[in-house]
């Protein structure tokens, strides 16, 4: 992973008066409709890309709040009845001694979620505004959070594992709560949120903050 | 992994030239010119990525091109496991637990059946889809657009809209974030059931993982110029 260590001005297709396609890389002429190679809509920056992030971010950020307070997950060990929120399932596992589940559950479902947030607010932040963080370290913000967005759904489908696989009679089983519905909401708006994000324009950001060391 | 030279800014290709007569002259100049899809910098691809290795943007450093070879056996892997793996779960019970004498087995479907009650009810459909549609659908629009490709052949009809759908459906076709939580809810149970997995389920569990793993390095650019050179329209 060695970057440039001597930052080299460098020509951007924009720059250049053409258009990048954001699918495929093939460079066309300016007024070019459709990617000649892949057959995408061309855009030079996708128009409407910061509005977009921030409307799913948003609604993400608002589904994610009764994610919190319904429970996620309703039990039932002989006979007793127990509903437990994201964060009362973690309270539960640690009282318990499992210390290591707790903490992946907790990685998983409050770390990566809130961190997400904040991340993708940082980079729509830094498209209007002047931020610090160097090019690459922006570029490795937008790739952990493209990449990791949809493996916070993994919450979702332990619960669904749980009810569907836990059931036996009287003994023990589960039941999902309404939360599984507000978190699985909140993971897909912030995954468009994210996928809604033109990186094009994170990198015009960084000419712009740091001129020579576009 | 080597870096290409970028279009260097006024050097070489346009100094001091009008704009349009300057995009006019990169796309003249003969050899062919890529844009990084993350920053939009131009470079010129020469004679492509070396055998085993990758291009990267001298900008950003994501990566432009790859060798074609790796890359298409990498995604169609992906693709065939895929495919077995969520067809053998649907039609069996890839899990069962046992407890106090009492059994408990499941299929993918009745897991996303768990939802069907009550307010979770919408939840059962859009789980059926990212763990059963659309991953066999992602994997079958690969198959369509690549294995031509990967035999030397040339593209069947409709392979680029196929690879494109395929493109669209990747962050929603969540067949490997399943497995893992699989894993996670096989820890929570261990300590109140006995669980059982056939030897199939764990070498399934590798390939997925190990698939989706190198399938993050997938290029999508390299996969485009393929399709491009070997489609007839």
């Amino acid at each position: 992973m060695a970057h440039a260590g001597s930052p080299q001005p460098v020509l951007t297709a924009r720059a250049a008066g053409l258009i990048g396609c954001a699918t495929c890389g093939c460079v066309s002429r300016p007024g070019t409709a459709h990617c000649p190679r892949c057959g995408s809509v061309l855009h030079s920056r996708r128009p409407g890309s910061l509005s977009k992030v921030w409307a799913w971010w948003l609604a993400g950020l608002i589904a994610y709040i009764p994610a919190n307070l319904f429970p996620m997950l309703e039990s039932t060990f002989l006979g007793r009845r127990t509903d437990s929120t994201i964060v009362g399932g973690v309270v539960d596992l640690v009282h318990h001694g499992a210390y290591f589940i707790a903490g992946v559950v907790f990685f998983a479902s409050v770390l990566i979620p809130v961190g997400k947030f904040i991340a993708v607010g940082y980079l729509a932040y830094s498209l209007r505004y002047r931020v610090q963080l160097s090019g690459h370290m922006r570029t490795l913000l937008y790739e952990i959070v493209e990449f990791i967005g949809r493996w916070s759904m993994v919450d979702v489908f332990v619960v669904a594992i749980l009810a569907a696989l836990v059931n036996l009679g009287f003994v023990v089983g589960f039941r999902p709560g309404p939360a599984a519905v507000f978190f699985a909401l909140s993971v897909a708006c912030t995954m468009v949120s994210a996928l809604s994000l033109d990186p094009r324009l994170i990198w015009d950001a960084v000419e712009r903050d740091v001129p020579d060391h576009g | 992994m080597t870096r290409t030279a970028a279009i260097a800014d006024g050097g070489g290709i346009a100094a001091g030239t009008a704009e349009g007569d300057r995009a006019a002259r990169i796309l003249e100049a003969g050899g062919e010119v890529i844009a990084c899809t993350v920053c939009d910098a131009l470079h010129s691809v020469g004679a492509g990525p070396p055998m085993h290795g990758r291009m990267r943007c001298a900008r950003c450093g994501s990566v432009l091109l790859r060798a074609p070879r790796g890359a298409l056996d990498s995604i169609l892997g992906g693709a065939l496991a895929t495919v077995i793996l969520v067809i053998s779960a649907v039609f069996f019970p890839f899990l069962e637990i046992s407890a106090k004498g009492l059994r408990s087995a499941a299929s993918l479907v009745d897991v996303a059946f768990a939802f069907s009650q009550g307010i979770t009810a919408p939840l059962a459909l859009a789980v059926i889809l990212m763990i059963v549609v659309l991953p066999v659908t992602r994997a079958a629009a690969l198959g369509w657009a690549l294995v031509p490709l990967r035999l030397g052949r040339p593209a069947l009809p409709g392979a680029k809209r196929a690879f494109r759908f395929a493109s669209r459906l990747k962050p929603w076709s969540m067949a490997e974030v399943f497995i893992i939580g699989v894993v996670v809810a096989l820890v929570k149970i261990g300590g109140m059931a006995t669980v059982s997995l056939g030897p199939a389920f764990w070498e399934l569990t590798l390939i997925v993982l190990i698939v989706a793993l190198e399938s993050t390095s997938l290029c999508e650019k390299t996969i485009w110029r393929m399709l491009e050179a070997r489609s007839r329209s």
